[in-house]
């Protein structure tokens, strides 16, 4: 009996036949109470003797805006979920189950499985999940993320073991590069190709320096700084073990004794998980020296960013964890050559890792099954903005766009246009209604202009005004950029200076034309990918939204109604009442006006706030 | 070493070279803000991009290694188009009062900007303003004129091994700091000024160069203080000294000096400077020497008498032989001086031992 069978059978053991009480306790379902109903779970169960359950938290399961979340699991039914669910709610649902076997509750959602149960339906009939392809986040929201049994009963660490036991490190690259796995970090480079050049370097540097303490590294990139971008945390908060197994499959490939897991300071859940995750690998063997009993032996250690967008960059990566301010170096030397501490390193993201003992353990014939020619496997995406569903999503690659916003996302809210969606976080770019059905993959993502990205995907409706966007973005980016480069320290300013006056009404046409020619040349001259895709969002929304620069410029006009400066309130002659609502409720005594009779707006007094069209009962105050 | 063509001239440069390297030793000029040969390269000011056949892109020139077989092109209409956007944007950000600087006509960013050719500033914009942190008794930091270009951060790091200064905050509010942001003075730094040496604009300023224009004679020489023997180069203009560098032609030193030898150098023009050797006045007019510090004071016979070396150094020796005669070759010991040469050094050993009779003798670097 090999090591691993026996570790198998212990967490099969371990997790049998088990009736579990489920909540989700990820950063978001703890946002949304989910603290408040562990407790009503507990204390339903502390009044009533005769339910048998344990209570577990998981992590992120998806379905963000159904949060808090409730399940039930009795062997032999399918799970149930309960989204949205209250104190009152949990302690209704528990008993009517557990003490009258009744199922239907007004929160009932579906059941986790394929198959319906006593009329709740299966999660396949939700549109939310129903297009999705769950590999990534396989275990998220199923597995307790605390324990180490949970993993190994789903097929946890089974990749490792068939890597250490049966197969050569050239092997374990062999089979990356042919499941043609790409980084899932935003640039897409083959992890294969990464890994077997990264294992003929560090073979070079032992032999040149025999007596070095270490010959090369892996770093897990789980900086995650993309604003609006959670995928990384959900999978580390929700299935530690994944990463920590994928990264030591990677040590093992490479050649590689040592690793790190960078991880910004604020995913103080995703730490705490990762730290439990280390101490039950080592405890069982799964790290430490001799793993499983065969001569290779791993360890990894967590390094806590403290949160820089451009840390996120692999050389300011490396010097952050050297203790160096987070500053991107000209390559080469790329990492793979003289990485952490000079010596050979590789790093890959978080999902890049979280695949790889999926790819081990079925094959990568079977894994490659999934995507395109060129972008295989499945992506998680964190669906935002102005879309029904929001949350943490995974699709197939090779998906449309439309699928993903209309199927998924339930579409745009309030009967609202949709105008664009933002792939890419600050780095990537706005594509229009007519991409709508673009496939995701890295190539047409690229040729649209935009990038794949670490999975941010923010849909706008069309109350966005796209200037505002592109000068949103490089609010950000200008205040994340390490100031080293010419082009993007001040040319990221300069950039965000002309949108600024042009979304203040003070733009002229000729800053277009600045715009044109910024751009592509911050995008080739800065020194690393910050810079070089910071004009990444203007370059799109001159593509496709030129006319609201336009009408911007030349009318004075902001299309969407967004930008202050540029819209004025006033109030319909015929559909005024004189109700008095609005002018008792403006901040600043703008509208005048007796009883029942026409009110009017102080254009020069009123500081757009919106307050009176809100109140207005009548839909008499206009906005242009 | 490595074969490679720069704008079609072939050319060797030995291993471990760089494409800008290989450029200077084919004599292709490429401007370059923040590289210096003595330091790390860093790839921040942009200036030096080229093409090379095969790569994407255009990489930086100072950070690439030169490879066998490279074809390199040092311009071409995307490069310039993309150099003279990026100048461009550093002086949307840069006072342009070239005329009252104390960089005017030895700054690089002048000269660079001259090779450019900047005739307009599109981008106008916000732009920085500090106040110029004096606080160090030799140099001026003035940020308002710093292109970050990170050289004075590297020497301070590579070269002086002080790190007292580095890059703090972020985007536009970057700039170069100490540890908690305090004046300069306040830091580790040790003055040695190599960061005011590497400085490529007026950003970092040595305060004498506030007093004078241009040098117009330069002279090398060496380090007066001490043993190590550093190479100076000490400029001067009608015959005044206006400022002294590090040579970086001597091998001792590179370019490197202490604070002494940078800064240390305004006694050599000091009114009050002892330029020929002087005894008491007793000495040379004779008369019994004062007993007592009361007895000297006000008294003329204590002043001291401006002579020469031939007389001083009689008078010198006759008083030791006295010295001598009456009180034992142990009753006279002697000091030297880190600041003579080896050869003196010996010579005043020799005088010890042998002439007087005494084993006596110390040096100033062992206090
Ligand atoms: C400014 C900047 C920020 C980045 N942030 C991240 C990040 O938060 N997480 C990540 O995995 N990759 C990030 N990347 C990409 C990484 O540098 C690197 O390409 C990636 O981690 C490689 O892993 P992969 O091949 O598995 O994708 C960033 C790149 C840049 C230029
Ligand atoms: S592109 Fe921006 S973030 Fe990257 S090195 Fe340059 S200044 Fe820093
Ligand atoms: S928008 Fe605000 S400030 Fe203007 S009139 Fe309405 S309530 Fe008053
Ligand atoms: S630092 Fe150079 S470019 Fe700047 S003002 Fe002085 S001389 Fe001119
Ligand atoms: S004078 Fe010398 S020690 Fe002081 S900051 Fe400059 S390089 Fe560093
Ligand atoms: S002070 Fe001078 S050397 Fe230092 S970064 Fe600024 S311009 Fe460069
Ligand atoms: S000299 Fe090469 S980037 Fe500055």
């Amino acid at each position: 009996m090999s090591n691993y069978t026996a570790i198998r059978e212990w967490a099969d053991e371990k997790t049998a036949d088990k009736t579990r009480i489920i909540v989700g306790l990820g950063t978001c379902g703890i946002a949304a109470g989910g603290n408040k109903i562990l407790e009503a779970v507990e204390k339903t169960l502390a009044n009533n003797d005769d339910i048998k359950a344990e209570v577990v938290s998981v992590g992120c399961i998806g379905i963000c805006y159904k949060e808090p979340l409730l399940d039930i699991e009795i062997p032999g039914q399918p799970r149930l979920s309960y989204g949205s669910v209250t104190a009152k709610d949990t302690r209704e649902i528990i008993q009517n189950i557990f003490l009258d076997s009744k199922y239907e509750h007004k929160k009932t959602l579906a059941t986790i499985n394929d198959e319906a149960f006593a009329e709740i339906p299966s999660w396949k009939e939700i549109p939310f999940f129903a297009p999705q392809e769950r590999r990534v986040l396989r275990n998220c929201g199923f597995i307790d993320p605390e324990k180490i049994e949970d993993y190994i009963a789903n097929d946890g660490y089974l990749g490792l073991s068939r890597a250490l036991l049966d197969m050569t490190p050239a092997a374990v690259v062999e089979e990356t590069l042919k499941a043609g796995l790409r980084g899932r970090g935003g640039a897409g480079f083959p992890a294969g190709r990464k890994w077997s050049i990264a294992a003929d370097n560090i073979n070079a540097y032992k032999e040149e320096n025999p007596d070095s303490d270490s010959f090369g590294y892996i770093i897990c990139n789980a900086d995650e700084g993309d604003p609006g971008a959670f995928m990384n945390r959900s999978v580390l908060e929700g299935d530690p073990h994944s990463v920590i197994e994928g990264m030591t499959i990677a040590g093992y490939a490479i050649g590689a004794s040592y690793g790190y897991i960078y991880c910004r300071a604020e995913y103080p859940l995703a730490i705490e998980r990762l730290k439990l995750a280390l101490d039950q690998a080592r405890e069982k063997n799964l790290l430490g020296k001799n793993i499983l009993g065969t001569e290779f032996s791993f360890d990894l250690k967590l390094k806590e960013g403290a949160g820089a967008f451009v840390c996120g960059e692999e050389t300011a990566l490396i010097a952050s964890v050297e203790g160096l301010r987070g500053m991107p170096m000209p390559r080469p030397p790329y990492p793979a050559q003289a990485g952490l501490w000079e010596v050979p390193t590789i790093i890959n993201n978080v999902e890049t890792l979280n695949n790889i003992p999926v790819i081990l353990a079925k094959g990568a014939d079977s894994w490659a099954e999934k995507g395109t020619e060129k972008s295989k496997g499945t992506k998680t995406f964190a669906l935002t903005g102005k879309v029904e569903n929001t949350g943490l999503i995974e699709v197939e690659l090779g998906m449309s766009l439309r699928e993903v916003i209309y199927d998924i996302g339930g579409g745009i809210p309030d009967g609202k246009e949709f105008k664009a969606a933002q792939t890419g976080g600050p780095s990537g770019g706005c594509l229009p209604a007519s991409m709508l059905d673009l496939t995701i993959d890295y190539e047409a993502l690229a040729k649209a202009g935009s990038i794949m990205g670490s999975g941010g995907l923010v849909i706008m409706d069309e109350s966005t005004c796209m200037v505002d966007v592109a000068r949103y973005f490089l609010t950000f980016t200008q205040a994340e950029s390490c100031g080293k480069c010419v082009p993007c320290r001040l040319g990221t300013k300069r950039m965000l200076e002309i949108l600024t006056r042009i979304t203040e009404g003070k733009g002229k046409i000729e800053d277009i034309a600045l715009l044109e020619e910024l751009a592509p040349s911050i995008r080739d001259s800065s020194l690393c990918g910050l810079g070089q895709s910071a004009p990444n969002p203007v370059l799109t929304t001159l593509r496709y939204f030129r006319d609201e620069y336009e009408a911007h410029i030349l009318e004075g006009r902001c299309p969407a109604g967004q930008c202050k400066a540029l819209i004025t309130y006033t109030i319909d002659e015929v559909d005024c009442t004189g109700c008095t609502v609005c002018a008792r409720a403006c901040p600043v005594d703008a509208i005048s006006g007796a009883k029942k009779e026409l009110h009017i707006i102080d254009t020069d007094i009123c500081t757009r706030c919106d307050t009176c069209r809100q109140v207005c009962n009548f839909d008499a105050v206009l906005v242009a | 070493m490595i074969n490679l063509k720069i704008d079609n001239k072939k050319i060797e440069v030995p291993d471990g070279s760089t494409v800008l390297d290989a450029a200077r030793a084919a004599n292709v000029y490429i401007p370059t803000l923040c590289d210096d040969p003595l330091l790390e390269p860093f790839g921040a000011c942009r200036m030096c991009i080229v093409e090379i056949e095969g790569h994407r892109g255009l990489p930086t020139s100072c950070s690439t290694p030169a490879t066998e077989g490279m074809e390199v092109k040092t311009y071409s209409s995307t490069i310039e188009v993309n150099r003279r956007t990026t100048m461009n944007l550093m002086l949307s950000d840069h006072p342009l009062d070239c005329q009252h600087c104390v960089a005017n006509m030895k700054c690089d960013l002048q000269y660079v900007a001259g090779y450019v050719g900047v005739r307009e500033q599109p981008y106008e914009g916000e732009t920085r303003s500090y106040e110029k942190d004096r606080s160090n008794p030799f140099y001026v930091r003035d940020l308002d004129k710093c292109i970050l270009c990170g050289k004075c951060v590297r020497a301070c790091d590579e070269l002086q091994g002080r790190q007292a200064i580095s890059f703090g905050y972020r985007g536009f509010e970057t700039k170069i700091t100490t540890p908690f942001d305090l004046p300069m003075w306040d830091s580790t730094c040790e003055s040695c000024g190599r960061c005011v040496d590497v400085c490529p604009t007026a950003a970092l300023y040595d305060k004498s160069a506030e007093k004078n224009g241009l040098a117009m004679e330069e002279t090398r020489t060496t380090c007066p203080y001490c043993g190590v023997g550093c190479g100076l180069i000490i400029e001067t203009r009608n015959d005044k000294i206006v400022g002294v560098r590090g040579d970086r032609e001597n091998s001792v030193n590179e370019g490197h000096t202490c604070v002494k030898g940078r800064y240390g150098w305004e006694y050599v023009q000091h009114e009050d400077r002892v330029k020929k050797p002087r005894v008491r006045r007793y000495l040379l007019e004779g008369g019994s020497k004062p007993k007592s510090a009361r007895e000297s004071e006000d008294n003329p016979l204590w002043d001291w008498v401006e002579t020469s070396w031939e007389e001083a150094l009689n008078i010198t020796a006759e008083s030791l032989h006295q010295i001598k005669k009456e009180h034992g070759s142990d009753s006279i010991g002697f000091m030297t001086s880190a600041k003579c040469l080896n050869e003196e050094n010996y010579l005043m050993n020799k005088l010890a031992r042998q002439v007087v009779g005494t084993n006596s003798i110390d040096h100033c670097a062992r206090l």
